[in-house]
């Protein structure tokens, strides 16, 4: 045949096409078990940080299991949803994007060592280059922030990605997002400013206003629809 | 015609794709603020390049020559894509890091210029090794990037710290500076001048 007529090309590329196609579709089926696997185990990790319990690789889905007691869906008055979708599926950052009242808004409840109650919230929004996320604990009156988990995908190193290190997210620790029965939502603010009104507020990283900017949004945004939930645990 | 073992040896210096043909920089100064990424980037490299390079080299004498880029193309990222998947099945820490970079392996230069320049003209045998050699020399750049770049930037290696807190407690500390990409581009240029100053053959002649 000749090899530089337009047929020989043509059926080359559609057999080469179809060949690395078959390949990669089985190279992703046979491995998306063990992907969704690992992708679960590192979100129950981030959930179990945001109570400061720090887990081994091996450990995480036991200590899972031990700590988040139960998981559910709320919407934005605090109703707890009946649906079918588990609060561990719900994907955030698509909800984030909703609006306040249309959102499915996932719970998790954590029964630490000490018989203590927390609730965990997940949260979406946007850093400088690309997404951040992170999940926040409050206590079981709802009130106080017991602890804080954030992480990003692509924030400059030793700048925004430092958010997701330990001292950031525990800057949130023992700050009031209920005062006198109404939610204000945590700031985050250049070192040494303070926000406006009595909004409890951390020190942001210097350098990295745009991310700790996006911090704050993204507490505000993610954390403002379950303010129905929260207050009506101080009440009781 | 080199023989083998000048295929698989040359470019560990003499010919190394980093610092003397100056192809990849780009992933050089994404990758290397760490060691760990670093020594991931370069295997996967040595694995895709190696295996682009015997698949080409097996099917060189079918490829219709005015496709020829495209099909390269097509087998590079099919294996990238395997790499990266293989990666987020069995080390996903590490994949969640290098994040887009694997991905941008399939636009290395390094690869593109292997397969056009040997792995076209050249048996499978002595492609393999082109390919294992060439993706070692660029892994070796890499290492030493990383290595000074966590020392110096972080105080660590491999994640664990090894700069002693007494020379903290006396006012030493990391450089951020080390941590961004520019600097990555001056430590290459550090390995380059340090290279060609034992290698007087590659110096321009005045």
């Amino acid at each position: 045949m000749n090899r530089h007529g337009n047929i020989y090309t043509i059926i080359y590329i559609v057999v080469l096409v179809t060949v690395v196609g078959a390949t990669l579709a089985f190279t992703s089926i046979s491995l998306k078990d063990k992907q969704r696997v690992n992708a679960d185990a590192d979100k129950m990790r981030q959930i179990l940080a945001s109570v400061n319990i720090i887990s081994e690789k091996k450990d995480i889905l036991n200590d899972y299991e031990k700590y988040i007691i139960d998981s559910y869906i709320i919407d934005n008055t605090g109703k707890r949803l009946d649906i079918e979708v588990k609060a561990f599926d719900v994907n955030v950052a698509k909800q984030s994007k909703e609006l306040q009242d249309k959102r499915l808004l996932p719970i998790y409840e954590c029964r630490l060592d000490d018989g203590s109650l927390k609730y965990i919230v997940p949260m979406y929004g946007a850093g400088l280059w690309g997404p951040i996320w992170g999940y926040i604990s409050v206590d079981a009156d709802g009130s106080t922030i017991y602890g804080a988990y954030f992480a990003h995908q692509s924030e400059t190193p030793g700048l925004g990605a430092e958010i997701e290190n330990e001292y950031f997210g525990s800057r949130f620790i023992g700050k009031r997002i209920i005062k006198n029965h109404t939610f204000t939502p945590v700031a985050v603010v250049k070192n040494g400013k303070k926000p406006m009104g009595n909004q409890e507020y951390v020190d942001g990283i210097s350098g990295a206003t745009i991310t700790s900017k996006g911090v704050s949004s993204m507490i505000e945004n993610c954390l403002t629809p379950y303010a129905g939930f929260l207050e009506s645990l101080s009440v009781e | 015609m080199m023989s083998n073992k000048n295929v698989f040896f040359n470019p560990f210096s003499k010919d190394n794709p980093v610092i003397v043909q100056i192809l990849g920089i780009c992933s050089v100064l994404a990758v290397t603020a760490k060691l760990e990424p670093a020594i991931v980037m370069g295997l996967s490299v040595i694995a895709v390049l190696a295996f682009s390079n015997v698949i080409i080299s097996l099917i060189r004498k079918t490829i219709p020559t005015n496709i020829r880029i495209i099909v390269q193309l097509v087998v590079v990222a099919a294996l990238v894509v395997i790499v990266s998947q293989l990666l987020q099945a069995y080390a996903y820490n590490v994949s969640k890091q290098l994040s887009v970079f694997i991905g941008l392996i399939i636009t290395n230069c390094i690869l593109m210029g292997r397969l056009e320049a040997f792995a076209m003209a050249n048996r499978p045998w002595p492609s393999f090794l082109d390919g294992i050699g060439n993706g070692i020399g660029y892994a070796i750049i890499l290492v030493i990037v990383g290595f000074f770049r966590e020392l110096l930037g972080s105080g660590s290696l491999f994640g664990i710290k090894v700069v002693p807190q007494c020379l903290y407690d006396l006012g030493y500390s990391d450089n951020g500076l080390m941590i961004l990409p520019p600097m990555a581009l001056i430590v290459v240029a550090c390995i380059i001048w340090v290279h060609r100053s034992y290698n007087k053959d590659l110096q321009d002649k005045q």
